[in-house]
């Protein structure tokens, strides 16, 4: 696979001082979505500028395409579209007039029928000659799109497209992101909601603090994320676990009330009757059992907190 | 270079002030039209010729001159001022654009409209009064490089300013005052030989006094002076802003 963005030792330190990305090394490839998830404040819009220009980068580097992105800046913007995370649009403009003017700010001449087709795609057609500001919310965000796609970009950047916005609009803004990988558009969204990352990303980036602490396959991560607990209350504490049971690997609590048995939800045997009868027939008898799903968001608090 | 992201700029900020047509034209051309009729036919009427030029020619230099450079100042401060203060200026930064072709937009554009308005007002101005243009050429010339000037001047405040009342206040309180005071309505040998000395302080003399010049001949300074003044003034605001984009003061995080 090409990789089509290369961050070496990003540090991004603001005028304040405030070290934002402490030392980040990540490799986007072509054609891939990819979701950087992480709570407020962790990094992801600092890390999206320093790529896009609107940051500059205290030390390390960012390649674009094998262009260096403060070398060779024209190259690699050229090639790059951003979508905001605030709906930072002049009020006034006509929507078709605001989506003409980023394209040529991008240095390409007007392409009517490009552009006619981009605002059909993003169900915005019938909007063209209305003002900005007559716009609802999730139209604002339809339009921010738009401009960034004008100039055709290969990579595309979204700064939480989804955050604020309803969930029939959300699923929309899926399917269009959806419809941007077909045509071969890289692109890169940040997002706290690990249910987005989860429906429609190919890999999950997970940061924290200005550290990128993983980033990961989804499909990998999912398989993680479907391991059960299940939590098992005996009658009577014991000490240790018996030797006969030592094969489940299981928890024991501190003091002996109850232990945990992790299983796979995805395979035919997940072992618990095995385990039930096992302690049966050692005459453990238990009070209650619970399970309990370890969700992505499970992962990623316990990730973010390790 | 990028043409088309120069012309997007300066086309988009000329729409604007289409947009806004009566701010951006009318406004400047009616208020000079009421100083014309206080200053020139009013009070005019009853002052002497000023080196064999009626008082009401002798204040049309002053009053372009006035105009242009608070209306490049205005102009060219709010119109980056503005995606500023609504955040599209991620757009500009994010664009394959130099800081220089970003100038060049805004200010071409801002200098485009107050050079427009200059030329407006000489014309109305021709109606009340009879204007024999000596240096047409020069005259052209210093006006545009006036316009130029103040309009990089504007980009610098609407940079450097954060909120409404910092884009207003050095036009208020220092260019105002420095170009009213620097001899619009007057020559400075009308003043006490003090208060002339204290005006030959003043940089906005030297700008009324040369395109003064381009009209009649006659200035309170050499011309050479005036021109010297002005390209200074234009150097230093470059070199400003050269250095405001070096290190992306105000603009890059
Ligand atoms: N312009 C700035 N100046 C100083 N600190 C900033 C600036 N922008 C963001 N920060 C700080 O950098 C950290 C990362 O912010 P950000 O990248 O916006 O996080 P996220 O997008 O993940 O919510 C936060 O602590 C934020 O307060
Ligand atoms: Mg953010």
């Amino acid at each position: 696979m090409k990789i089509i963005v290369s961050i070496k030792n990003l540090k991004k330190i603001y005028k304040n001082n405030l070290v934002a990305i402490k030392n980040l090394n990540l490799d986007i490839f072509e054609g891939e979505i990819i979701a950087l998830l992480g709570p407020n404040g962790a990094g992801k819009t600092t890390l999206i500028s320093t790529i896009c220009g609107l940051s500059s980068i205290t030390s390390g580097s960012i390649k674009v395409n094998n262009f260096d992105v403060v070398d060779d800046y024209r190259k690699t913007r050229e090639i790059i579209g951003l979508v905001p995370q605030e709906l930072a649009l002049e009020p006034f403009e006509k929507v078709i007039n605001s989506i003409k003017f980023s394209r040529r700010l991008f240095g390409k001449k007007d392409d009517p029928i490009y552009l006619d087709n981009l605002l059909k795609k993003l169900h915005l057609f019938d909007k063209k000659n209305e003002t900005i500001k007559a716009l609802s919310g999730g139209m604002k965000r339809r339009v921010l799109i738009a401009k960034a796609l004008s100039h055709n970009p290969k990579i595309l950047f979204l700064d939480e497209p989804t955050a604020g916005v309803d969930v029939e609009l959300r699923k929309d803004m899926w399917d269009i992101i959806k419809e941007l990988k077909k045509d071969g558009v890289t692109i890169i969204l940040t997002t706290h909601y690990i249910e987005e990352a989860e429906m429609i990303a190919d890999r999950i980036g997970i940061i924290n603090n200005g550290d990128l602490l993983l980033v990961e396959e989804k499909q990998s991560l999912i398989k993680r994320m479907s391991i059960k607990t299940l939590k098992v209350n005996l009658k009577k504490s014991i000490a240790k676990i018996p030797d006969k049971l030592k094969s489940y690997k299981l928890k024991l609590d501190v003091h002996g009330n109850y232990f945990l048995y992790n299983y796979k939800t995805g395979t035919k045997k997940t072992g618990i009757t095995s385990l039930l009868s096992d302690m049966g027939s050692i005459g453990m008898e238990l009070q209650d059992i619970q399970t309990k799903q370890t969700s992505l968001e499970d992962i990623f608090v316990k990730i973010i907190k390790d | 270079m990028n043409l088309q992201g120069i012309l997007a700029i300066y086309i988009y900020e000329m729409n604007r002030s289409f947009r806004t047509l009566i701010q951006s034209l009318v406004s400047p051309v009616l208020s000079t039209m009421l100083y014309f009729i206080v200053f020139g036919a009013a009070i005019g009427s009853r002052m002497e010729m000023i080196d064999g030029v009626s008082y009401g020619a002798f204040i049309v230099p002053g009053l372009i001159m006035l105009t242009v450079q608070m209306q490049s100042v205005a102009n060219a401060s709010f119109g980056i001022y503005f995606p500023k203060f609504i955040g599209t200026t991620y757009e500009l930064l994010s664009a394959p654009l130099s800081f220089i072709e970003i100038v060049i937009g805004y200010v071409g554009a801002a200098a485009t409209k107050s050079f427009s308005i200059g030329i407006i007002i000489l014309l109305t101005s021709n109606l009340f009064v009879n204007i024999d243009i000596i240096h047409p050429f020069f005259m052209i010339f210093f006006l545009l490089i006036t316009c130029i000037t103040f309009s990089l001047l504007g980009f610098i405040i609407g940079i450097i300013s954060d909120n409404f009342e910092q884009l207003n206040i050095v036009p208020m309180l220092i260019i105002t005052p420095l170009v009213f005071l620097g001899g619009s309505f007057y020559t400075i040998n009308m003043l006490p030989e003090f208060w002339q000395n204290i005006a030959l302080l003043n940089p906005a003399v030297y700008l009324i006094s040369g395109f003064r010049w381009a009209f009649f001949g006659i200035g309170d300074v050499p011309i050479t002076t005036s021109v010297f003044t002005i390209l200074t003034f234009t150097s230093l605001c470059v070199l400003v802003i050269w250095r405001i984009f070096k290190t992306g003061y105000k603009i890059k995080t």
